[in-house]
């Protein structure tokens, strides 16, 4: 109260002219320069990623562990295969930095190979269901309709199956091995990108500037690919950062019933499933690195996709 | 609501259908018949296995016997092990697994819930991150790995706990721990940010400033329609506890119906994998099933919307 009393004295002081008061020159230039420096949708998200302390430590995670992967059976003195009876079941050394197996093997080598095969599994069978799950997901939320209809209820069908269920029926007929767990993890595995991607497409075919692509002409083709997928890569990359984690899983899970990679291949879910044998034995280390890689690499997916899902989420923007 | 329940019936017959047929053909496409593995028979003795297995008869008329047994729920004998019929196998094996199956279910729907709700009260605190530090961990961490950690440290080091089988209560422990923490996770996970999400609504605030108590505020206004996304996962979290459960059975040596399907894949015993896939799947599609129902009895906006689409 005191201050706009104050404010309407000054206004009505006889003692200041009128024609002191004039308007400042507007400077164009001044005016429409951009403070802040415009970010794209993209980097914006980027920034949001940076300031999550978790998902940055998944993703320093994740590359340590490519970069281990590929680079980790080269360090390591030992080879992948080469077995050496004088040196069964080792606990870690210096020699063998994670001990050695029942046959003598270099355990981190193995571990490392291990990496390159669930690593490549994952990413992988999340690429597949990239590629059919938006295929037929953009198609069907783009036509709509009765072929929306028809194609979604195959979707529904599939959905409801148990997936591990089938991908173990699938092992079991094609027999074990890399690209049957693949093969089975992509029959069922791009159902759920598929749905993502038809509802997302379903919500931006009727936002106006489709409708201005559609004006002019553009062929349906290239609506989908440059006006509705790039509006949708958010919810697919979260999508896609999931289903990595769960393929590693899947994985892990057949070669530990014994239906996944077989000897003398290694693979994160075999290590752990001969490891297990032996753990009542004290040969704790034949289990801990595999298990541990394992838990580690699918928190980091975790992470890194809780923290996409808020960076990438335009809701959130700030 | 009857015409929404009719639809769904009618999908379940059809995946149930699906998934049937499937398992049948996969079978069938397997080069060789169980019988020219390992035993060395002679013909007439492979013929006539063959005969009282009906592997002679054409594709068609094996999938109408096959289509015939499924419905009567018979799958005959099992094929390695020729003194049991699967159904014996399943009636032996379903009790201990249900068994198994609802503890652990139970175990992760109170406790994630419950974790869920302080995270979500003590929103940003100590206790909100241990919380879903524990949770992020619980799906991180693969149940076969949690199980023998669990088996390593309280069973062997610190012998508190039975280190298998299934016979007492105290036997349950391990197991249940090993199979329930995923679950528990995703549930605390989901209920914490349904939960964060209702408690800014308006009515939250209109009970607030009714006066209402904290505890009335959350468990009779809060937490009704927090739990509703929770609901919703409950169809796939009874399938991941199903399928954990082969191996949380085959570590634990407990005698259920996962381990009679490890074994019967690792053995190739064809009667008894379709009889058990086609007894899981049953199982599976009428829980997702009942959780559609369920989501449409307990909100109502479902209910009207399925009329205005029907």
């Amino acid at each position: 109260m005191e201050l706009r009393k104050q404010h309407d004295n000054h206004n009505l002081a006889p003692d200041i002219p009128d024609d002191w008061f004039v308007p400042k020159a507007k400077d164009q230039d001044e005016a429409e320069a951009v403070v802040r420096p415009s970010l794209s949708y993209w980097q914006d998200a980027w920034r949001r990623l940076l300031k999550n302390k978790l998902a940055m430590a998944g993703l320093f995670f994740l590359i340590a562990l490519a970069f281990m992967a590929i680079f980790g059976p080269v360090i390591s003195p030992h080879s992948v295969s080469e077995q050496s009876l004088a040196n069964q079941n080792l606990p870690p050394s210096s020699k063998y930095w994670f001990g050695t197996d029942e046959l003598g093997r270099d355990v981190f080598a193995r571990t490392w190979y291990g990496a390159r095969i669930s690593l490549f599994v994952g990413i992988v069978a999340a690429m597949i269901d990239f590629a059919i799950g938006v295929i037929y997901g953009g198609i069907a939320g783009y036509k709509g309709g009765r072929t929306d209809n028809s194609m979604m209820r195959i979707v529904e069908i599939l959905y409801g199956l148990p997936y591990l269920l089938v991908v173990i029926l699938i092992s079991v007929v094609m027999g074990p091995g890399l690209f049957t767990i693949i093969f089975a993890l992509s029959v069922t595995g791009w159902v759920g990108m598929a749905r993502i991607v038809r509802g997302q497409v379903l919500q931006i075919k009727n936002y106006e500037f489709v409708l201005a692509s559609k004006t002019f002409g553009t062929k349906t083709s290239r609506i989908i690919k440059k006006n509705l997928l790039p509006n949708t890569m958010g919810p697919i990359i979260v999508q896609m950062t999931l289903t990595v984690p769960s393929a590693i899983f899947a994985e892990a899970f057949l070669s530990f019933l014994g239906l996944g990679i077989q000897p003398p291949f290694a693979s994160w879910g075999s290590m752990a499933n001969d490891g297990l044998s032996t753990i009542l034995s004290g040969h704790w280390w034949r289990l801990f690195f595999p298990a541990f890689f394992i838990s580690l690499t699918m928190f980091s997916f975790n992470v890194l996709g809780d923290g996409l899902q808020d960076a990438l989420d335009p809701k959130l923007r700030r | 609501m009857t015409g929404y329940i009719i639809k769904r019936l009618f999908a379940m017959i059809v995946t149930l259908w699906f998934i049937i047929t499937l398992t049948f053909f996969l079978m069938h496409s397997i080069p060789g018949s169980p019988f020219n593995e390992e035993r060395n028979t002679s013909e007439a003795v492979q013929r006539n296995l063959e005969k009282f297995y009906h592997l002679d008869e054409p594709l068609y008329v094996q999938y109408g016997m096959y289509l015939k047994s499924v419905v009567t729920f018979d799958f005959g004998p099992s094929i390695k092990k020729s003194s049991q019929t699967v159904n014996e196998m399943l009636g032996r094996g379903f009790p201990v697994s249900f068994e198994l199956g609802i503890v652990t279910l139970i175990v992760a729907v109170f406790s994630g819930i419950a974790l869920g709700i302080i995270a979500a009260l003590r929103h940003n605190g100590i206790i909100d991150y241990l919380a879903m530090t524990i949770a992020v961990l619980g799906i991180s961490v693969p149940n076969f790995v949690l199980a023998t950690l669990l088996i390593q440290q309280l069973a062997v080091n610190l012998t508190i706990l039975p280190v298998a089988t299934w016979s007492s209560p105290k036997h349950m422990i391990l197991p249940t721990l090993a199979l329930a923490t995923g679950p528990m996770a995703i549930i605390a996970r989901l209920t914490r940010s349904s939960m964060l999400e209702v408690l800014t609504q308006d009515y939250i605030k209109t009970a607030k400033a009714k006066g209402l108590s904290p505890v009335k505020i959350v468990f009779k206004h809060a937490l009704r329609n927090a739990l509703l996304p929770v609901v919703t996962v409950l169809g796939s979290l009874a399938a991941s506890i199903l399928t954990g459960t082969f191996v949380i059975e085959k570590i634990f040596a407990i005698p259920g119906m996962g381990k009679y399907f490890v074994e019967s894949i690792n053995t190739r015993d064809y009667p008894v994998i379709m009889g058990t896939t086609v007894f899981y799947s049953t199982i599976l599609i009428m829980m997702l099933f009942l959780v559609d129902i369920a989501y449409g009895v307990l909100d109502p906006r479902i209910k009207l919307h399925k009329k205005e689409g029907s």
